[in-house]
């Protein structure tokens, strides 16, 4: 099937969609945006998360045709041209990338918490970052890396 | 397999009707798991999230009415006050992208005796609106599951939404996994005080082949509760409350837990959601 959608503001269409696929087998596959990792395909890790319709959701949970006429926005969609947005910078700058699997999922999941906390208190950052799975660095140069975008956004 | 994906609810119920073996789908964290595991191959996928209405939810003869695509997040930001059980219920569901996508109604779909949406439904006596061409008809939520991932539902019928009171005295939810987040329940405890009856709701997860009642519990305690003195809470009344539930569950060993750990759990989180309740009441 064809499916046509907003993605990261550009009009997008995706042919020989399967019925079953996942809206994160279509963006990294047909669309060429391979910034949404493919890990779990559960739910369990976030390393898919992309907003959809500006709420952040595991792209490995939605159909690709519920994405229809809808508006992706994936990590890709949060940097223009070659500069980085302010968390992808804080997270170079705080050492929160290692091998980096999980890092495009967090910028998106850090994106939204500061657009909805700007000056989120550590808990809210851990509640926020529940659903995103870091395997190399423990955490806490995640937790840096948003106190510093969050210092840096004010 | 089929994409279908009506704009109306006529249409969904008429498509149901064509194809009984179409799946429904609306947050898709169960349905997208069975599909990119390739476990499931429903001949069609019956997309609800562009039904009108389904999503929201509405004030309806002295009930909420919670349509069946309702977010777990929505619930949080905006049932918290009416309906506290189902939102702390709802808090912890998976993770923030989770709970943004999934909803009662899949919750209820799904029909998994671990789903945390139900322990807060049972509790507050809440019924389920099923729906297909042939007509409407409310189900008492106790009466909806039949078994491990099984329930009333026709072949025919979708969940319209859940119809429950909103809450006229406080109600707690707990759960116990591995750790907060992404977790699914290893057992799970829902509690509902109902001061003007004098009465006492209770809803049991992860602890028998569907979620459960515990009956007995809630007669003890609401005959044992000193509802006129709002006296403090007896740690004998409590404790009584908590080998009633655990008596009550019919758990099993599996991967997530042991029968035993799940009914000593149950007790304790009984024991604890009632001391936390009437505290609240009497607070």
């Amino acid at each position: 099937m064809r499916v046509r959608c907003k993605v990261n503001g550009a009009d997008r269409t995706a042919d020989d969609v399967w019925e079953g696929e996942s809206l994160l087998y279509m963006l990294r596959e047909r669309l060429g945006l391979p910034g949404s990792k493919n890990a779990c395909e559960q739910g369990e890790c976030g390393s898919c998360t992309v907003y959809l319709d500006g709420t952040p959701v595991c792209s490995c949970l939605v159909a690709a045709g519920q994405a229809a006429g809808r508006e992706v926005v994936t990590v890709e969609g949060l940097s223009s041209g070659d500069g980085l947005s302010a968390v992808q910078e804080a997270f170079l700058q705080a050492g929160a990338v290692q091998c980096g699997f999980c890092t495009p999922g967090l910028v998106v999941a850090v994106h939204d918490l500061l657009e909805r906390s700007p000056e989120p208190s550590d808990p809210q950052i851990r509640e926020a970052l529940a659903g995103n799975l870091c395997r190399c660095t423990g955490y806490e140069k995640i937790m840096e890396a948003v106190r510093l975008a969050a210092r840096g956004e004010r | 397999m089929q994409f279908l994906s009506p704009a109306t609810w006529a249409e969904a119920l008429a498509v149901k009707a064509d194809l009984p073996d179409a799946t429904p789908i609306a947050g898709g964290t169960d349905v997208m798991v069975e599909l990119n595991f390739r476990r499931h191959r429903p001949p069609a996928l019956l997309d609800l999230t562009r039904v009108p209405g389904l999503a929201s939810w509405s004030l309806e003869g002295g009930r909420i009415r919670v349509g069946a695509g309702l977010p777990y997040s929505r619930i949080m930001d905006e049932l918290g006050g009416r309906l506290p059980g189902l939102a702390m219920a709802s808090r912890t569901v998976g993770s923030p992208q989770i709970r943004n996508r999934g909803t009662l109604g899949g919750n209820l779909g799904s029909a998994s005796p671990a789903g945390d949406g139900h322990p807060p439904l049972l509790a507050g006596g809440a019924e389920v609106e099923l729906a297909s061409v042939r007509g409407v008809r409310t189900v008492p939520v106790a009466e909806f599951f039949t078994g491990p991932k099984r329930s009333v539902m026709a072949v025919d019928e979708l969940i319209a939404a859940v119809l429950v009171a909103p809450a006229e005295g406080p109600e707690q939810f707990a759960k116990v996994g591995t750790r907060n987040a992404m977790v699914i329940a290893v057992g799970s405890f829902a509690l509902a005080l109902h001061p003007s009856r004098q009465a006492v709701g209770t809803g049991v997860g992860s602890a028998g082949p569907t979620p459960l009642r515990a009956p007995e519990a809630e007669e003890f305690a609401a005959a044992h509760l000193p509802w006129e003195s709002r006296a403090a809470l007896d740690p004998e009344t409590a404790r009584r409350f908590g080998e009633l539930v655990s008596a009550a569950a019919s758990p099993i060993d599996d991967v997530r837990g042991s029968a035993a750990y799940r009914r000593h759990a149950l007790a304790v989180l009984a024991r604890r959601t009632l001391t936390w309740a009437w505290s609240e009441l009497c607070g």
